[in-house]
């Protein structure tokens, strides 16, 4: 098979490594050979940050550049905008619609763009598009907001639930696992506009 | 089994089942984790060393007395340790030693993007270079072997990359290895100059058959191709992208060991095929090599020597087809890495900038304080370097005494900080030295050092007292602040540098980011009072905004800590 190209980008701090984490291990358990790239130290202090997941017969780069991503899968609408160059053209970029500021718009020195999503889709992108962060809340706490999108993620693969649950189960503290599970599904069984 | 592991996780399981058993460091972004990883294995003796030349020189000492060791460190690390580096070669081993080096080709988390392949010519010492997590676990189990055949140090050489890269690996058991007696031998281990003009030609020796196994060894492998007008010579993670873009259509040569490299199985390749491309990241390290045995190869003149390559570089640089992809036309903001919410160095940094100080900076999360707003650092060098470098601007300068500081963190002061601080106590320039104690080595991830009284296994130790350390190397005065009250920053930073002698500010507060660390509730604003004067927005913190003309606090964010309360003129912020 071909090789399979996945980003998770987000902000620093938004736990975008645990969505990587898990669904490296779900590929692994399914005998692919995988690559999961990410970026430790300066990068982490709330700046921008994007890890690769590649799997296939034979991964060799262990990043993925742009026009290759199958799936980008975005925990804020800024930073779905910064890759979607990475996106192959016929590519799906998921993403949560929640915005955070970065320095340079919170000093004025910037501003951040209006309308992100729909100038994302009018460039003929396929964006799925949703309020992550409510749904977070809704399962008891928006740091669970990696998770929901993990849900949403999952119904791009032809795992079973049982397989997804079975990672959180294995990755997740048992003190938050309930509120992780109810976010993988308010996050997976989401009805978005398609 | 096989297993989805980082590089550097391969790596410590490479210690582990190399029957390592003594690991020293000095952590440092892309190779902390490796040491991380091996303090897991209760076999392994690990321990944070205060710099990477004391933790090479305690690997050496564990190798003497028969264990096998490791010391790990990243690029500039390698330069601190380069002291011990040049005459163990000379020495060689007793029990094996293998020395990781971690580069960071693209800069992601270094000051310089320097290509330490050039220290395994330099101080003549096999280098091997792993791509992938499988081949690190293999390459330092072997390097174990390498090390005690050859009687030398090795250094098994990462990449941000490879060191943060997560493939499958296959784990096997832990290597059961006696220790191996020590005996003295002066003439092996004493190197003053009639000892080491003996070990020279050794060292020469030794080369020439690294040089001689290097030609048939299997770090180093041909991989054939079905056309042979190019022939591609490359190593590290530029195999992975070479990989990726061609396939199998061309014959490529991949150098695991790449120092010293195999004259002849270089020479045979290149006649093997019409045209040899070297792809390396950074220096013309293999190119050169090729040069100088007569071959001639396409090189850096099409592949830079800047910055890390992709596969999509590799693929445009070879001129073939590259991916479409589709655009916004939209101006993105950066979103550069900012100092946290409630990290302590904020309100130190405001009161530097406030009074308009020179600041020489160091190596840490504090070099964040040189990004506006803030925007109050002067220099940064390398570890230690704010506190000599103050020294020098200093001591011709009365004016320059009266106006500036030098910044350093505890665990950098811990590095190479202290040494710059015995110089201006005896050459006695009139200088302030500022230590950011937020009690942990913060910009790798959390780390233990002397001055937090916990080991790297977490186990309570001694803790070295700054203020004492400060005193006895003859400092008489030495003042704490806590970094979150400004009025007492301000007041500390003004009569330090007023003073006709040396003196150190510790501003004191644990990093915000730290488990044990408990915060007040989030700020809130008070609309009605709120002028919209913008003067909490000086403090570049996260989890303040302004919307509407009034400031609006980030309640996920906020830890509370005060510091913006302190600048409002309206007090429209409090708890």
């Amino acid at each position: 098979m071909k090789t399979v190209n996945i980003m998770i980008v987000g902000v620093g701090g938004q736990g975008t490594l645990l969505a990587s984490k898990l669904l490296g291990k779900i590929l692994l358990t399914k005998g692919y050979d995988v690559k999961v790239s990410e970026v430790h130290g300066m990068s982490q202090r709330g700046g921008s940050v994007v890890t690769y997941v590649r799997y296939g017969d034979k991964v060799y780069s262990p990043i993925i550049d742009k026009g290759e991503a199958d799936i980008i899968l975005s925990f804020e609408m800024l930073e779905a905008a910064r890759w979607v160059e990475y996106l192959k053209e016929d590519g799906i970029i998921i993403t949560n619609t929640q915005q955070t500021n970065p320095m340079p718009v919170i000093t004025g020195a910037a501003v951040y763009p209006e309308k992100l999503d729909e100038k994302i889709k009018a460039a003929g992108v396929k964006a799925d598009c949703f309020d992550a962060l409510s749904l977070a809340e809704q399962a008891g706490s928006s740091k669970a907001v990696n998770i929901v999108l993990l849900g949403r993620l999952s119904n791009y693969f032809d795992f079973t639930e049982g397989e997804w649950i079975e990672a959180i189960e294995s990755s997740v503290p048992e003190k938050f696992l309930e509120i992780n599970k109810k976010a993988f599904y308010l996050g997976r069984n989401f009805k978005g506009e398609d | 089994m096989k297993k989805l592991m980082l590089g550097n996780e391969a790596f410590a399981r490479g210690l582990y089942e190399a029957g390592c058993s003594f690991v020293s460091s000095y952590p440092g972004t892309p190779s902390t984790e490796i040491t991380e990883y091996a303090a897991k294995y209760p076999e392994i003796y690990a321990e944070w060393a205060p710099n990477e030349k004391v933790a090479m020189e305690s690997a050496f000492g564990a190798s003497l007395s028969g264990k096998r060791s490791f010391c790990g460190m990243k690029h500039v690390g390698l330069n601190v340790a380069a002291d011990p580096l040049f005459t163990i070669a000379y020495t060689g081993v007793n029990a094996g030693m293998v020395i990781a080096v971690a580069d960071d080709a693209g800069m992601h988390s270094s000051q310089n993007e320097q290509d330490s392949r050039n220290y395994a010519r330099a101080a003549k010492i096999p280098m091997l270079e792993p791509s992938d997590s499988s081949e690190t676990l293999k390459f330092v189990k072997a390097a174990y072997d390498l090390s005690e055949k050859f009687d030398t140090p090795v250094i098994v050489k990462m990449c941000t990359r490879v060191a943060h890269s997560q493939s499958v690996i296959e784990t096997s058991d832990r290597e059961d290895i006696p220790d191996k007696p020590y005996e003295k031998t002066p003439s092996k281990y004493i190197m003053m100059p009639s000892n080491a003009k003996g070990r020279h030609p050794v060292v020469e020796q030794r080369l020439k058959d690294l040089a001689e196994f290097a030609e048939t060894s299997d770090f180093n492998k041909i991989e054939e191709g079905s056309d042979k007008s190019i022939g591609i010579i490359t190593a590290s993670t530029s195999y992975e992208y070479v990989k990726e873009v061609c396939g199998d259509t061309y014959p490529v040569l991949k150098l695991g060991m790449t120092y010293p490299m195999p004259e002849k199985l270089i020479k045979d390749f290149a006649a093997s095929v019409d045209k040899v491309i070297v792809i390396e990241e950074l220096d013309p390290f293999i190119e050169t090599f090729c040069r100088n045995i007569g071959i001639d190869v396409t090189g850096k003149d099409k592949f830079t020597g800047i910055g890390e390559f992709s596969q999509r570089y590799i693929a445009e640089q070879l001129g073939k087809e590259l991916p479409q992809y589709k655009s916004i036309d939209e101006n993105i903001p950066n979103r550069p890495p900012v100092m946290c919410a409630g990290c302590p160095h904020r309100g130190l940094f405001y009161t530097l900038k406030k009074n308009k100080v020179n600041v020489l900076g160091d190596i840490g999360c504090y070099t964040l304080g040189a990004v506006p707003p803030l925007a109050a650092l002067d220099t940064t060098i390398c570890m230690g370097a704010s506190i000599s470098g103050l020294h020098g601007f200093n001591k011709l300068s009365e004016e320059n005494s009266k106006k500036s500081v030098a910044v350093i963190g505890d665990s950098t002061f811990m590095h190479s900080g202290i040494t710059g601080l015995v110089n201006i106590a005896y050459n006695e320039s009139n200088s302030t030295v500022i230590i950011l104690d937020n009690s942990i080595t913060g910009m790798t991830g959390h780390q233990q050092n002397p001055t937090t009284g916990y080991n790297l296994k977490g186990d309570p130790c001694t803790k070295i007292d700054l203020e004492a350390l400060c005193k006895s190397i003859g400092i008489n005065r030495v003042v704490v602040v806590d970094p979150y009250d400004l009025k007492a920053c301000d007041k500390a930073l003004k009569e330090e540098l007023a003073a006709d002698e040396p003196s150190v500010i510790i501003s004191r507060r644990p990093c915000a980011l730290l488990k044990y660390v408990k915060h007040n509730g989030p700020i809130s604003c008070d609309e009605g009072k709120c002028i919209g004067c913008k003067s909490c927005m000086r403090v570049g913190c996260p989890a303040i905004s302004i919307a509407n003309g009034k400031a609006v606090i980030d309640n996920t964010l906020c830890t509370g800590c005060g510091v913006c309360s302190q600048l409002c003129p309206a007090g429209a912020l409090g708890e």
